[in-house]
């Protein structure tokens, strides 16, 4: 193999992979906080809702869960576009990755909602709690404290399929890549380094959602240990 | 403009033959790696252990898009003109390998201490012991995940559209382009992967309430 690497282009374009980085970042906070919301509501209808809500949700699920997030952002996309619904892509990547997100949330907080016990509702009915306060404190910080690993490792990996937004021409990180190797013919060294700039990223998430862990869960603080 | 009909229906059946095909190579080659990459994990030698936890998160922390670009483009420096299904194939074998090789490490330290104990005082060596008495254990444990992870695999497939391989999605691009009716045609494309992942959601549900039936 005589291949010569030439890395050259960094030179001058690393601020647009600093730009698409940050874009990543933007993209996926966003749809991260909002699916999250979406994800708990559904978690909470799924458990404690009535039939016909539970079932809708459960379709939402499961319609979500079984067909690629590809497909998914070309329905948001180019769908809603050709029935009316003009979006600017960065938004269309948003709805899409955060209709995504929710349904994974809802089935992770499902599973830690259904962890807690009825005991533990009946003690804060007790302790005069209103139905709000229970919810918050007794039933979902709980939960969440129990299924936090995999809710944060989901978040990272929302993180890396946020690159296929690339694909409707969304301006964040694997797109910029795309255009820098169209322009510069280098694209074994361009996806290198992006994939070095993700590696990063991830790091980053994994370490950032520890701290917030940190910061919501006040047991683990004290104790170290998780409920 | 063509109106869409019957014809381009047939044109994506044909082309979901090719991500169950993709998906078959993608579970086969995850398989072939995964299996050593998961016991590599477990092992008493530390530098494996190291090397196969660096390589699962190296693939577990860049996206599957990136690692499908490097294969394509890096097969292609070293002098393979490859066609993209090879370069798909590669590139989903090294992802489904990762994940792969992660759950099963999980259901390998599932099985008791207690029963590496006994095959130790039976005098089984260690090939023995992983052969006749931990991998078969290891082996009930490990169905249900695995196949939840394969529904992982049919939806990645879909990424392999990116390189030019024409898959169902990019089958439906396609027709797409001619037709000018994206949302019929991505429902419909939504459909088809659907009908391939739900009955293994569904089996990876019925087998994990079985597996876990006697707690």
């Amino acid at each position: 193999m005589s291949y010569q690497f030439d890395f050259s282009f960094l030179a001058e374009r690393w601020p647009d992979f600093v730009a698409g980085a940050w874009l990543t970042i933007q993209l996926t906070v966003l749809s991260i906080g909002l699916g999250f919301l979406v994800g708990t509501v559904c978690a909470l209808v799924r458990v404690y809702g009535g039939a016909a809500p539970r079932r809708l949700v459960g379709f939402y699920v499961e319609m979500i869960r079984n067909t690629p997030l590809l497909v998914q952002i070309f329905i948001v996309y180019f769908g809603l576009s050709s029935i009316g619904l003009k979006l600017s892509a960065e938004t269309a990547a948003v709805i899409a990755l955060a209709v995504n997100m929710g349904a994974y949330t809802t089935e992770i907080m499902r599973a830690g909602i259904q962890s807690i016990q009825r005991t533990q509702l009946e003690a804060a009915d007790c302790l005069g709690l209103t139905r709000l306060q229970a919810i918050v404190h007794v039933v979902l910080l709980p939960a969440m404290e129990r299924v936090y690993p995999a809710l944060s490792s989901q978040f990272v990996l929302l993180m890396l399929a946020s690159s296929i937004t690339s694909q409707i021409s969304a301006e964040e990180l694997t797109a910029v890549a795309n255009n820098v190797q169209s322009d510069t013919y280098r694209s074994f060294e361009v996806y290198i380094v992006v994939a070095v700039v993700y590696l990063g990223l991830s790091v980053l998430y994994r370490f950032g959602f520890w701290a917030i862990g940190l910061v919501l869960f006040a047991r683990k603080r004290r104790l170290g240990t998780a409920l | 403009m063509i109106q869409l009909n019957s014809n381009h229906l047939l044109y994506l059946v044909t082309a979901a033959q090719w991500t169950v095909l993709l998906s078959l190579i993608a579970f086969a080659g995850g398989a072939l790696v995964g299996l050593p990459i998961a016991l590599m994990r477990v092992s008493k030698v530390a530098a494996l252990r190291l090397v196969a936890s660096a390589y699962i998160q190296l693939i577990q922390g860049t996206p599957l898009l990136i690692v499908l670009f490097l294969s394509y483009f890096g097969l292609g420096i070293m002098g393979y003109k490859l066609a993209p299904l090879v370069a798909a194939g590669v590139a989903l074998t090294l992802y489904a390998a990762a994940f792969l090789g992660e759950i099963w490490r999980g259901c390998i330290e599932a099985v008791p201490r207690t029963q590496w104990e006994a095959s130790d005082c039976l005098g089984l060596n260690r090939f023995q012991q992983y052969a006749y008495v931990v991998l078969p254990q290891a082996m009930r444990i490990a169905i249900p995940p695995t196949v939840g992870f394969m529904v992982q695999i049919v939806k990645n497939t879909s990424l392999a559209s990116v390189i030019g391989f024409v898959e169902l999605a990019r089958a439906g691009q396609i027709v797409n382009n001619s037709t000018f009716e994206p949302f019929v045609i991505f429902v419909v494309v939504g459909a088809i992967y659907f009908v391939l992942c739900y009955p293994l959601s569904l089996a990876a549900r019925a087998l994990e309430r079985k597996t876990n039936a006697g707690r």
